[in-house]
């Protein structure tokens, strides 16, 4: 009976596509509509030839092959979100990269700078967190994911998500909000599958077999129901049409302003560090075979961590059209913030005390201490860099883009590797890495790069910051925009040779990963049930 | 939990809150004094932070703070103090004749910062921030003696006030080149003959048959703008054909393609946007490049 209501709705959903795709007032929607027409498609024919089938799920074994397909597709949106990131670095480099002759404009940096944040953002890092929250709460919760194959729906939903906003950027669909230009229809979709993930990691936490809930699942909690509310706030607009790509914010000018930026600043504080904070509450003591350091410190610094985040987003907004009041709150609550954020950090790198030796032997755990230590730094400087003297001098310059690469490159970045190290033997049942050489290898080249891409950004950053407000003794402006563009050249060849390293790590890491599934024999003694208490 | 605890607190140590999960335990550390401190300083400083400036949101407007801090106050301040400080020479510049400007070290001490200031502004989107245009591109250099509306100080300050071929500015300079090729003025013949006339009068290798087929055109099409000799206009604005400078190129296909389609480049006028002695300042400046007469 469900299996005819499915079809039905993909039936329908199908049709739907074929129908919007023919009325399509733009590009973007044209091929998007296609694309969830063969979506649907594809489905309908798979649900029609797996019906009937017996299907025995054993309720008492871990739901992982969902955690599996969550590695895959972090590791795979991991390096495509790399590799636009190094063609849009040397596009600034060398702007006849942006080939505008030839594709018309598909491939120039406006369009390939949101594929590249929401690849590494929602692709990578999304996939990097759905991953770890649903093998984390079985875990930690001793028992199988909640919902049936619910948990399937959202990780295909979220590959559909993927490719219908990577698809509608290229050929121009955005709404011109940073980190949310997805459109209206995209928007919708994204709003219904992060429903499902909370329902999903709800429905597990409420059955769980442990009295209490660990700290980690605190934390995912937390960056789920956050930016949930994030999104639908964010996005709350009419479309122009049902049939195209445009719609109307319900926000104008300055709210608009402020509603964007306190949806883009929690996406960073909640998805970004509170999602991957969690990551780390389990993963580095479970590497590291350590207690955590102190259960009051966890307690503390996440309530403070979320309650002070909210609050944080005007200071994007500094001398501009918002209130001096907007302003001063937005700046206060960021410096309260920057003891709450390393509270995480010394809880991370505490856990280790008595483990320091492993340092020496275990290249995971390095790149977990080198996260967490990009974590530290990249949250001190955040902070600073909302001071109102220390903004006018960073804003809009390329030291914002270095702070936030230091943040994702070293913090997101370097955790989910040591999570896909960590969770790549267990889950395909393998007797250790294929590799801890190459492991090593990654790691220095993906260290040197982060430094070489953030300390370019920092100088870059600085000096056009210092040019952009030098005048001469009658107030006038001693440097047009173009020649602070020309000063950064050397710097911005720096930068995408940093981002070569990361992508060239990230490739040896996709190696090392297969091959341990290929080549790795067995895990003695361990059959391939892994039971769920 | 049959799950191995992987982690034990030895004797003698901090405990653990009794919980475990997956084998992960928590110890019972206290939170490190330092942090403690430091984030009460945050929260002291904070507080004293949001006395100080406007901070808090009331019914009708939010708290001024003690120190009764603006930021556009203080930006309208550095403004103002510059524009008193400029003021006497502002008005100096404005009343001068044109001409006088460059010739007026005073004058010119000012204006040519100014200008600079200005033209980056302003200018150097289309003209480059060295004022040497874009070859090829239809942006003219600044630099060199190849003036298309005239090269005095004058002439430069009518441009920069009016602009060239807009709508905006009645008094724009305006002219504009028949499309000879698609509005069918000319056979495709005839274009492929003017073309290599052109070539032959600017002195580079063309085909000397068709150079005079293209000359009895030319006399017939263009000498009303560019001269009989192609000496150019700059009542019209007419370029000089004979020299190696190109607006568009010079090329032979350059050249056919701006007598097919003909050019038609714009520039807006800076009345309204730029105040007169920023006009004054910035003509002055690009006089003063060299090029200027």
């Amino acid at each position: 009976m469900w299996d005819y209501v499915k079809l039905v709705v993909l039936g329908v959903v199908a049709l739907f596509g074929a129908i919007a795709a023919n009325y399509a007032h733009d590009l973007a929607y044209q091929v998007n509509a296609l694309v969830v027409m063969l979506a649907a498609g594809v489905t309908f024919l798979w649900t029609i030839r797996t019906m009937g089938e017996p299907r025995t799920v054993n309720a008492n074994e871990y739901m992982d092959g969902v955690v599996r397909a969550g590695v895959i597709a972090t590791s795979f949106w991991g390096v495509v979100g790399f590799l636009v990131g190094v063609v849009i670095a040397f596009q600034l480099a060398f702007p006849a990269l942006n080939l505008g002759n030839v594709t018309e404009g598909v491939l120039n940096f406006g369009r390939l700078r949101p594929l590249h944040t929401s690849a590494v953002i929602f692709a990578f890092g999304g996939n990097a967190l759905i991953m770890s929250a649903f093998y984390i709460v079985q875990r930690t919760c001793a028992t199988r994911l909640w919902g049936g194959n619910l948990a399937w729906f959202v990780f295909w939903g979220w590959q559909v998500m993927i490719v219908l906003a990577a698809t509608s950027y290229v050929l121009g669909g955005t709404q011109g909000k940073e980190y949310a230009e997805t459109v209206w229809y995209i928007d919708w979709w994204i709003a219904i599958v992060w429903v499902a993930f909370l329902f999903v990691f709800m429905g597990t936490l409420i059955k769980r077999k442990e009295p209490h809930i660990y700290v980690a699942n605190w934390f995912l909690l937390s960056m789920i129901l956050t930016v949930a509310m994030l999104h639908i706030g964010n996005n709350l607009q009419i479309p122009v049409s049902i049939w195209g790509s445009l719609s109307v914010p319900l926000f104008s000018g300055v709210q608009d302003a402020m509603v964007q930026w306190w949806y883009g600043h929690n996406a960073v504080g909640f998805f970004l560090t509170a999602g991957f904070l969690g990551m780390m509450y389990y993963f580095v003591p479970k590497q590291a075979e350590r207690p955590v350091y102190s259960y009051k410190l966890s307690i503390i610094h996440f309530w403070a961590l979320i309650f002070l985040y909210i609050w944080a987003g005007p200071h994007h907004l500094h001398y501009t059209a918002l209130p001096d009041w907007a302003a001063t709150l937005g700046m206060v609550f960021s410096v309260m913030l920057w003891m709450p954020s390393w509270g995480g950090m010394i809880n991370g790198l505490m856990t280790l005390s008595g483990a320091w030796d492993k340092l020496r032997t275990d290249p995971i755990i390095r790149m977990m201490v080198v996260s967490i230590g990009f974590y530290g730094m990249s949250t001190f400087e955040g902070p600073m860099m909302s001071i109102k003297a220390v903004n006018s001098l960073s804003h809009y310059t390329d030291w914002t883009i270095g702070h936030v690469h230091s943040g994702a490159l070293g913090w997101n970045g370097m955790i989910t590797f040591g999570a896909l190290y960590f969770l790549t033997p267990r889950l395909w049942n393998r007797d250790g890495l294929y590799s801890l050489r190459l492991v090593s290898w990654h790691f220095w080249l993906a260290t040197i790069g982060i430094v070489l891409y953030a300390s370019a950004m920092w100088v870059t950053g600085i000096m056009e910051g210092l040019m952009w407000r030098e005048v001469d003794a009658n107030g006038f402006l001693v440097n047009a925009f173009a020649d602070t563009v020309a000063a950064k050249y050397p710097m911005y060849v720096v930068r995408g040779l940093g981002g070569v390293m990361f992508l060239a790590g990230s490739l040896i890491m996709v190696y090392n990963l297969w091959m341990t599934v290929r080549a790795q024999p067995e895990k003695a003694g361990a059959g391939a049930a892994v039971p769920a208490e | 939990m049959c799950a191995k605890k992987v982690t034990k607190a030895a004797p003698g140590q901090v405990s653990t809150t009794g919980h475990e999960w997956d084998g992960i335990e928590e110890l019972n550390n206290p939170l490190p004094r330092w942090w403690v401190w430091v984030f009460y300083a945050t929260i002291v400083w904070a507080i004293g932070y949001t006395i100080a400036y406007p901070a808090w949101p009331l019914i009708k407007g939010a708290t001024p703070g003690l120190l009764g801090s603006s930021t556009r106050a203080d930006v309208q301040a550095e403004i103002d103090s510059f524009d008193a400080k400029n003021a006497d020479i502002k008005a100096k510049l404005v009343a001068a004749p044109l001409d006088a400007i460059t010739t007026t070290p005073e004058l010119m001490a000012y204006a040519e910062p100014a200008g600079a200031a200005v033209f980056r502004t302003n200018c150097a989107q289309c003209h480059g921030a060295g004022a040497a245009g874009v070859v090829g591109k239809g942006y003219p250099n600044l630099l060199d003696n190849d003036w298309l509306w005239g090269g005095t100080i004058d002439d430069i300050h009518t441009t920069i006030t009016h602009g060239i071929r807009n709508t905006t500015d009645p008094d724009a300079r305006y002219s504009e080149m028949p499309k000879f090729g698609v509005d069918g003025l000319l056979e495709p013949a005839q274009i492929e003959a003017v073309v290599e006339h052109v070539l032959a009068i600017s002195g580079q290798d063309h085909d000397a048959a068709l150079a005079t087929e293209g000359a009895t055109v030319f006399a017939e099409n263009c000498v009303a703008c560019h001269g009989e000799a192609g000496q150019g206009d700059r009542t019209q604005g007419a370029p000089t054909l004979t020299d190696a400078i190109w607006l568009y190129g010079g090329d032979r296909a350059a050249i056919k393609t701006t007598v097919t389609y003909a050019r038609f480049g714009v520039m807006p006028p800076w009345t309204g946007r730029l105040t007169e002695d920023e006009i004054r300042s910035v003509a002055a400046y690009v006089h003063s490049r060299g090029g200027g007469e």
